[in-house]
């Protein structure tokens, strides 16, 4: 189809991305308005998880989303220094 | 009954203040008495399209405050003696509006109007949701293009739970109001096409103005569309939408494009 409309428009239609982008993005928006940036939240809390276990830089952890139309991707990548020191709290413990 | 219709779309630069003189001035066209309010505090313009800029004395927080009474703010004008003004205040913040203020005002008007049209300033914030807040019904005006899309879909939401109407319990009626539309590219499938954006936002359509010259030459002249060029294409749709608020039953024409031979040949020759 976007072959077709290429031989005949010289460049493909863009419109349908846009369509596409727009559901997609407005059906995760949509009732979540008000609630607090949920990256951010599970970004914290994440850290606070690990962070009883290991010491780690707030800074070095990376929390993403991608949102697809069927399933999202949450994707935490959190650098660990090597020799890792087991962290205070838990030696406390 | 006078109804109060907010002009909103969340994004700037769309075509709220063009759309709202140009609707006002088509209902004051068919025997309606109408006044139209800027909410833009600090960034006013609606004075500006509606050619009326050198006649502001008072404002919108002026009768908010207390300074000014209602009749001495508005501006009848020039050319439809049934069209008033309420514009906004170029120099106060825009804390300086209060719900409490707005409410008092929009009632007074409600007594005096058939219909009271308030245009809103761009944003999400205070400006926006103060405009909204005692609206019957609501004009979203959209292009057809993804971020005023999206900022649509959000005022949209909004409508639904900020506004005094939605509180009681009750709809905010709305309307989808597309601006700036360009037959030709939606045919080649380069710009989010009518079905699209009602698929998207699940909101009934109100019209479709067209991407037209006439409405830059109103706006440089002082007077909304459908005073300056009535029979221009987008006049005829923002008149169109004017009946289709007071409940007539227009037909729908989705604006197509006219390619004659020689535009033809001329597009090959320019591109």
């Amino acid at each position: 189809m976007m072959n077709v409309m290429r031989l005949f428009g010289g460049r493909s239609a863009s419109a349908p991305v846009a369509r596409e982008r727009l559901q997609i993005l407005l059906s995760h928006e949509r009732g979540r308005t008000g609630t607090p940036d949920l990256l951010e939240m599970l970004r914290s809390e994440i850290l606070g998880v690990v962070s009883k276990h290991i010491d780690v830089d707030p800074d070095k952890v990376v929390v993403k989303m991608d949102r697809g139309k069927f399933v999202s991707m949450l994707e935490v990548d959190i650098e660990v220094p090597n020799g890792v020191q087991r962290s205070k709290m838990v030696a406390a413990t | 009954m006078a109804k109060v219709l907010v002009v909103t779309s969340g994004k700037g630069g769309v075509g709220k203040t063009t759309s709202t003189a140009a609707l006002g001035a088509a209902l004051a066209q068919m025997g309606q008495n109408v006044v139209v309010i800027d909410f833009d505090v600090g960034l006013r313009n609606l004075d500006l399209v509606m050619g009326a800029e050198r006649r502001v004395v008072f404002d919108l927080i002026n009768v908010v405050q207390g300074v000014a009474k209602l009749p001495q703010a508005l501006i009848r004008d020039k050319r439809m003696e049934n069209l008033w003004l309420l514009p906004a205040s170029q120099t106060r913040d825009k804390d300086a509006l209060t719900e409490e203020g707005v409410k008092r005002v929009i009632a007074d008007l409600k007594t005096k109007f058939d219909w009271i049209l308030c245009d809103s300033p761009a944003g999400i914030e205070r400006g926006a949701t103060l405009a909204m807040r005692y609206a019957d019904e609501a004009i979203i005006v959209t292009n057809p293009e993804v971020s005023s899309v999206r900022d649509s879909d959000r005022i949209i939401g909004m409508l639904d739970s900020k506004t005094a109407r939605a509180e009681r319990g009750e709809r905010v009626e709305k309307h989808l109001l597309v601006t700036r539309y360009d037959a030709a590219r939606a045919a080649r499938g380069e710009m989010l096409s009518i079905n699209d954006i009602l698929e998207i936002l699940a909101t009934p359509l109100l019209g479709i103005v067209p991407e037209s010259q006439d409405v830059l030459r109103a706006s440089n002249v002082g007077c909304p569309v459908t005073l300056n060029a009535a029979s221009s294409a987008p006049a005829r749709a923002y008149t169109d939408a004017v009946r289709r608020l007071m409940g007539e039953a227009v037909e729908m024409t989705v604006p197509v494009e006219r390619k004659g031979l020689m535009d033809r040949l001329l597009r090959r020759r320019a591109a």
